[in-house]
């Protein structure tokens, strides 16, 4: 049971990590606020299942094809309506926020709400793990999670295309004086993002069903591990991601599936109180702002 | 030639400056107006209108109070993307006083306010030192996560809620008690933060190492905001909790959260008047698109959205501009 | 003068990550000196002031102002023990006019504490404050929204803003940065009635001949050290100070 519940702590702890590395990407790294993040991951949910049982495209390319329109929404959210809005954290939020609510509310207005609105696994099979059924999907989630993680340090650390995604947000007039050009960094950093999240779905929606709820609580999750592990950090969403996972999984295990929650709330209280800019996190005190 | 756009004070109201404001009936009366206006409407409403729209009226309170509040907190810096969770706070704590402790609630009510406001701001203390961003996070996130918590543990009342809390006497101590509330609460604090205590709350929110460097301390007056606000969410709830009767889950709802925000962006942020009048504005507004269900929150979204892009001024402002001012093309000189 | 010194820093380093922004910063200040902070750009002026006042705490070393270790104290509370300062990047509220941008220094607890628990009428005590410093009270430029005003006002009601708070040290930051000859010559007789006051002021300039007037004693810093300290003349003479301004060539 011990070792069963390792293996699912694991997988939660990447699944965490990988909804949360979009968001930590447009809000944390390049400085977008960017809370219609549960609802793109939703949005291109509905767009793949769309794609798959209306025009009956192979699941393959209902994928691909939905990633893609995801990434392009959040470039044109940002393009029409957080560029006139930059820079005033207040209006980002909301503006954003509206979006989200809007699009998630509208899916559920129309309907889309059921067990029918599931998502197909990529290959069907599973193993025997250490003592725990692990199915084809949740070990691509392992797979491609760590791939994308470690593709995402390295493009921020070590590709120019990275790097100015973090020059915007530490610092854009220097940015922008040696010749990045912010706007369109934004709009990129905010399409990534959307496509992180639409990649995220596709791999972790098969495990259940697709519902606007959902969208909430990708959000509420993204959060929980970004303030745990402090925006801006990969490192640290990493960390937050496995805290948590972990946490979570063995509560469930071993108290009750009821407390998970109060567990996240815990960790983040905590976090709050002892080191409030999260474990890993850069954002400034006020004094070293100056 | 080419013309521009000026614009001017009225002549009403540069005569009704300071003192000359006495100098007539008109200047007094151009000047009590936009005050008699919501005093007189909010004072005779109840008596006019029909059943239905008495419960809207006090929804309109109620919403407009937390608009206040969030308000309030907007222009010290600190976006609260979760009024709900200082409703729910009032709410629980007034509806655990009445059930578990027979407090009757009109002693309930006040206890809760001042009880749950001080839990809110406790919980919150620690983001006050962060940047503005992890206040939003954390009031969005921390209702929600309540809501969860309840659900699962099953505590006061778990997904039934608490039934069976006393009401208040008559309805019509009901709506007059929370449209004193916010006839209270919108002079008092509309004067409050016209203060030099206001003053220095928005310099905070303007240019905060300024207010530093003037020897105060920042994060005292913030959470006195936060105190002042997360009370006023926590009376509206408690309010609540005893219109209904019953307290459940349903008081950490989303609604709780984004109704008051769109009501101050929508009527106006950065006065409380704004905020008042958006909330009369969308309140009846979603009664009467109650019939299109879900698509409501859709559209409270998208106002958001457009309201805050291509209209920040808000509502309030607007008029306010068009009272004191006129606007006419003269020729460029 | 007081033997006793005001103000002192004993080898004081300040890392910001991988930048050593101070290294082995020591100097006193006695009450009642005008103390001149110099050097190139980016030597470490502003950090040191901000090291001082608490917006930045050091990585190692002391800081004793009348005997009491102020290392890593808070701002706020610097503040009210008599310090004040302004700031290089002058960032009034725009929005507001002149004399309300008085009303936050005046609502400072420590205003309150001298004025023996009162406040008194903080609009009159702004525009007293701000005709000191120069705003014509019968042109009513106090009343002007800050957004409308020249630099050189701006500057003066940085200072105001500085003066209201009543303190024993005064740290002026470039002060004199973007005025003409002519403001600077107003602003000058404001400073040595602040003297006159017995108050100490501690002057990070560019500009040294004007510095030079006033200034007892300055201090030289280059990559964040001390490369010279003592009277104005005999410091400028200085190799090591000749070379850290105008290059090896000279």
């Amino acid at each position: 049971m011990f070792l069963g519940t390792v293996v699912y702590a694991l997988i939660n702890s990447i699944a965490l990590a990988l909804m949360a590395i979009g968001f930590n990407l447009t809000f944390g790294i390049s400085g977008v606020a960017n809370f219609a993040y549960g609802a793109l991951y939703i949005f291109s949910a509905y767009t793949s299942w769309m794609l798959l049982n209306l025009l009956k495209l192979p699941y393959l390319l209902s994928a691909v094809i939905s990633i893609l329109l995801t990434a392009l929404l959040g470039a044109l959210m940002y393009r029409f309506v957080l560029q006139r809005v930059r820079g005033q954290a207040l209006s980002e939020v909301i503006a954003t926020f509206g979006i989200g609510l809007a699009i998630l509310e509208l899916f559920r207005y129309l309907g889309f709400v059921g067990f029918e609105y599931n998502l197909p696994v990529f290959i069907d099979n599973s193993f025997f793990i250490l003592g725990a059924f692990v199915d084809m999907q949740r070990i691509l989630i392992v797979v491609i999670g760590i791939l994308l993680i470690s593709g995402l340090w390295i493009f921020t650390h070590h590709t120019s295309l990275g790097l100015a995604f973090r020059g915007i947000a530490q610092d854009e007039r220097t940015a922008l004086s040696l010749g990045i050009d912010s706007d369109w960094i934004a709009t990129v950093a905010v399409s990534f993002g959307a496509g992180l999240a639409a990649v995220a779905a596709t791999l972790i929606i098969p495990l259940g069903s697709i519902s606007p709820g959902e969208g909430y609580e990708v959000l509420i999750k993204a959060l929980a591990v970004c303030i745990i592990g402090g925006l801006g950090s990969t490192g640290g969403v990493i960390v937050a991601s496995f805290i948590i996972g972990f946490a979570e999984r063995f509560t469930d295990a071993y108290i009750g599936s009821h407390w998970t929650m109060m567990v996240s709330l815990a960790a983040i209280l905590i976090v709050l109180i002892v080191k409030p800019s999260g474990l890993f996190g850069k954002q400034k005190e006020l004094e070293e702002r100056i | 030639m080419e013309k521009r756009k000026e614009r001017i004070d009225r002549g009403i109201k540069a005569r009704s400056v300071d003192i000359f404001a006495l100098s007539s009936w008109r200047e007094m009366l151009y000047l009590a107006a936009p005050r008699l206006i919501p005093i007189a409407g909010f004072l005779i409403l109840p008596l006019i209108l029909g059943l239905y729209w008495q419960k809207v009226l006090l929804s309109v309170a109620v919403f407009a109070l937390l608009a206040i509040s969030w308000d309030i907190l907007a222009q010290t810096g600190m976006i609260s993307l979760g009024q709900a969770l200082f409703f729910g706070m009032g709410a629980y704590t007034a509806g655990i006083l009445n059930h578990y402790w027979s407090w009757p609630p009109l002693v309930a009510i006040p206890a809760a306010t001042l009880l749950g406001g001080i839990i809110c701001t406790v919980f919150l203390l620690p983001v006050l030192r962060l940047r503005g961003i992890y206040f939003s996070m954390v009031t969005l996130i921390i209702p929600l996560m309540l809501v969860r918590i309840v659900e699962a543990t099953k505590i006061f009342g778990g997904t039934e809620g608490l039934t069976g809390i006393a009401p208040l006497p008559s309805k019509w101590i009901e709506l007059y008690l929370i449209m004193g509330v916010l006839m209270a609460a919108l002079f008092g604090f509309r004067r409050l933060l016209a203060s030099d205590y206001g003053l220095v709350l928005k310099a905070i929110c303007d240019n905060d190492r300024s207010v530093i460097n003037a020897g105060i301390n920042i994060y005292w007056f913030k959470a006195q905001a936060l105190f002042i606000s997360s009370c006023i969410g926590a009376l509206t709830g408690a309010f609540m909790t005893h219109v209904y009767m019953f307290v459940g889950m349903p008081v950490f709802a989303l609604d709780y959260s984004i109704l008051p925000i769109a009501a101050a962006i929508v009527g106006g942020p950065g006065t409380l008047a704004g905020a008042t009048l958006g909330a009369f504005i969308l309140v009846p507004l979603s009664e009467i698109l109650r019939g299109i269900g879900g698509l409501r929150i859709v559209f409270y979204g998208l106002f958001l959205v457009v309201f805050i892009v291509a209209l920040p001024e808000g509502i309030f402002h607007y008029v306010q501009r068009k009272y004191n001012q006129f606007e006419r093309w003269v020729e460029v000189e | 003068m007081n033997s006793a010194a005001l103000l002192k820093l004993t080898g004081v380093y300040k890392n910001f990550g991988g930048v050593q922004a101070i290294h082995d910063l020591s100097f006193e200040l006695a009450q009642g000196e005008l103390l001149g902070l110099i050097g190139p750009n980016g030597s470490g002026k502003t950090t040191a002031v901000n090291l001082i006042t608490g917006f930045v705490k050091p990585s190692e070393g002391e800081i004793i102002y009348r005997g009491r270790d102020i290392t890593g104290w808070a701002p706020y509370k610097i503040v009210r023990l008599g310090i004040a300062r302004t700031f290089q990047m002058v960032k009034p509220f725009y929005h507001l006019p002149a004399y309300k941008n008085m009303i936050i220094p005046l609502y400072s607890p420590r205003v309150k504490q001298l004025a023996g628990g009162k406040y008194g009428d903080r609009d009159a005590v702004a525009l007293d404050l701000l005709e000191e410093v120069g705003f014509e009270r019968d042109a009513f430029v106090a009343y002007k929204n800050a957004s409308v005003l020249p630099q050189g006002y701006l500057k003066r009601l940085e200072l105001a803003k500085a003066i209201a708070l009543q303190p024993d040290l005064i740290i002026l930051d470039e002060l004199f940065s973007g005025l003409s000859l002519a403001e600077v010559a107003g602003i000058v007789p404001i400073i040595e009635k602040l003297r006159l006051e017995g108050k100490t002021i501690i002057m990070i300039e560019h500009r040294l001949k004007e510095l030079f007037r006033i200034a007892d004693r300055v201090v030289v810093l280059n990559f964040g050290e001390k490369i010279a300290e003592g009277q104005a003349q005999a410091v400028m003479e200085s190799d090591a100070v000749k070379k850290a301004y105008l290059g090896a060539e000279a």
